[in-house]
């Protein structure tokens, strides 16, 4: 079976994972995994609309 | 004298074989390490987790490295694979993860693999951490 992501889903893919597994590994609260679960997706899924956006205005 | 609201109580350590059966179980298996330690919800989280995002990259037709003592890119790949444990046995034994040039992000797999095992290994160093007593 092949499934081939957009580069934008496989980012948000790669990005929910890797934050569950940071939230879960570096906070010891429940409520702090959360909060740094979400804050670690944010920062993905930021990085990655900021790194295109300078792909692009590099491009022009 | 410490304000009692504001020291941590350390978790006790269940059992003295705990801190070398952990680890090893979660690198097996990815969350094992968490379950047998009765912390459920995380275990099955890292499962899911970890899991998705190796069978996704296998998937998207992503290479798998092997053991190997070429470019040192070649022996890191391979280090980050192996964190996957027991999936990264399956995988070389059904001969999965040839990977193929063909897709585009076929790249993007290979890298979700490695990053599958690496987080692998963080889980691992969790679930020994909650064996010692030094986290909850």
């Amino acid at each position: 079976m092949t499934i081939q992501l957009s580069h934008f889903s496989a980012a948000f893919v790669f990005a929910l994972f890797a934050s569950i597994v940071f939230g879960i590994t570096h906070r010891e609260t429940t409520r702090d995994m959360v909060r740094y679960g979400l804050y670690c997706f944010a920062m993905f899924l930021g990085g990655i609309l900021l790194a295109g956006w300078a792909m692009w205005l590099v491009r022009r | 004298m410490a304000n009692p609201s504001t020291v941590k109580v350390k978790a006790a350590p269940s059992s003295s074989m705990m801190p070398v059966i952990a680890p090893a179980l979660g690198w097996f298996i990815p969350g094992a390490g968490h379950v047998i330690q009765k912390r459920y919800i995380r275990g099955a989280l890292l499962l899911v987790s970890i899991a998705s995002l190796f069978l996704l990259g296998l998937m998207m037709q992503g290479h798998i490295y092997k053991a190997n003592g070429g470019d040192i890119l070649d022996i890191l790949g391979f280090i980050g694979d192996l964190g996957a444990g027991g999936m990264y046995i399956v995988t070389l034994a059904m001969n999965g993860g040839q990977g193929a040039i063909a897709f585009a992000t076929a790249d993007y797999g290979t890298k979700f693999m490695i990053v599958a095992g690496l987080l692998n290994f963080i889980a691992v160093a969790d679930a020994y951490h909650i064996a010692i007593g030094k986290k909850q």
